[in-house]
């Protein structure tokens, strides 16, 4: 039983990836891919805060009378990753639209045996 | 009791991340994607990255939500159906998922104190960061002076993602003959007067955030994202139009570099006093102090660059919705 709980968090993670995995594989929308990827890095981000998790400790933050902290390093480190994540997915949906602009779709299987316009 | 709130919120996201595979209406899609990044916000502070939860919160929900609907609003909410092989897909996902699962038992067990993880760098963060930088919140520390160098690669790429976004959409210098039409949410009443009225606290916030980051969670990352945010929703309440009169695209493109301008020339400081490259124990007497001053000055390079970068990209996109909308 506790072989569960202390790997759980790591296999949702593994759950979660894998579920990002298999939308950008099977999606056939752009955006709807965007989305699984999105969710892919929201995996590995949450990897990271669960190893720097401390079972007993608290927010690295001093304080008074607390002697265990977490370990601040897997924050900051996915703290800069989540707002760099945002504007790469701009980037991203922003070539959504210009294949939008170009193709006149967004649906995989349509614009592939198009010729290339742009 | 914590183990239990972790438990639960852990099953919730895996089945909206399962809902998502299977929902065709990509409006849905985005709004389970919005809850999906709550619930990571909230599953980050049970496990104590309030930092983290913060830049999630309004990252997550807030500002990807509002580009991934100004995207569909373009290219239509509907996905046709995948010609896909999902039996192929499916095998894969288990091939991998089975490998990396297999992989986790070899895994340090999860919250032990002494994990290998813990043991390197992060206890000299721990012990000696409230002396040496002089701050309570040791994310801050470590983001803003250890690890400088990172925070500085990082903000530039968020620059860099704005200029890709720029050049592949392109954002007007001003206003033009599109936005002459009046718009905004002209019936919705309830939600203009409530808009009003949290507009100015989400600012004020903001500068809170910004400002009391070294002391609390928070810091230029999170404010920055806050700031745009309010703007963000003073341009989808009130008209484009309006928030372009406030901050115009412009001014938007040229704040972007100021802010990792005033990081770099920190750094160029320090090194005119005869030290390293963002090393900001020269740039006062005491070490700490000098700490202090450097800390805020490049928090608030972050702020100004990442305000600038999410309102220009949302400039950006809304600025093709009007266009399509005008067509």
């Amino acid at each position: 039983m506790s072989l569960i709980f202390e790997h759980f968090n790591h296999w949702v993670v593994v759950i979660l990836m894998m579920i990002g995995l298999y939308i950008v594989i099977t999606a056939n929308n752009l955006v709807k891919k965007v989305v699984g990827l999105n969710i892919f890095q929201s995996a590995v981000f949450l990897m990271y805060i669960t190893m720097g998790k401390v079972v007993g400790g608290t927010a690295p933050i001093l304080a008074e009378g607390v002697t265990q902290y977490s370990n601040p390093l897997p924050h900051v480190l996915i703290l800069t990753a989540i707002v760099v994540g945002v504007a790469t997915t701009a980037v991203g949906l922003s070539l959504v639209l210009r294949i939008k602009s170009a193709y006149g779709t967004i649906e995989e299987n349509e614009f592939q045996n198009k010729e290339d316009v742009i | 009791m914590t183990v239990l709130i972790d438990l639960i919120l852990l099953a919730m996201l895996v089945i909206t991340a399962f809902r998502i595979i299977y929902i065709k209406d990509l409006f849905s899609v985005v709004m389970l994607f919005g809850i999906y990044s709550f619930l990571c916000a909230a599953l980050f502070v049970t496990l104590d990255a309030v930092d983290v939860a913060f830049t999630e919160a309004s990252v997550g929900a807030g500002i990807s939500t509002v580009l991934m609907l100004s995207t569909i609003a373009i290219t239509g909410r509907k996905e046709k159906l995948s010609l896909h092989s999902h039996t192929f897909a499916t095998l894969i996902v288990l091939l991998t998922g089975g490998a990396l699962i297999y992989g986790t038992f070899d895994m340090p067990l999860f919250g032990l104190a002494d994990n290998p993880v813990h043991e390197h760098v992060a206890p000299r963060y721990i012990e000696t960061s409230p002396t040496e930088i002089g701050l309570p919140n040791m994310v801050t520390s470590v983001l803003a002076s250890y690890r400088g160098f990172d925070t500085f690669g990082e903000t530039v790429v968020v620059f860099a993602a704005a200029i890709g976004v720029f050049s592949l959409l392109g954002v007007r210098g001003k206003p033009t003959e599109l936005l002459a039409q009046e718009q905004g949410l002209t019936q919705h009443k309830v939600l203009r007067v409530v808009a009003k009225i949290s507009i100015p606290l989400i600012i004020l916030f903001a500068l809170y955030v910004q400002f009391h980051g070294d002391f609390g969670p928070g810091g230029g990352f999170q404010a920055g994202v806050i700031a745009a945010a309010a703007f963000i929703l003073y341009a989808l309440t009130f008209s484009l139009r309006k928030a372009v009169g406030v901050v115009s695209p412009r001014f938007v493109k040229y704040l972007a570099p100021v802010g990792v301008l005033l990081y770099a020339s920190v750094g160029l400081v320090s090194m005119l006093n005869g030290a390293n490259f963002l090393d900001y124990n020269v740039l006062a007497a005491d070490p700490v102090d000098g700490q202090h001053y450097g800390i805020i000055i490049i928090e608030l390079g972050v702020g100004i660059t990442v305000f600038s970068v999410m309102l220009g990209i949302f400039y950006a996109f809304a600025g093709q919705v009007e266009k399509a909308n005008v067509q």
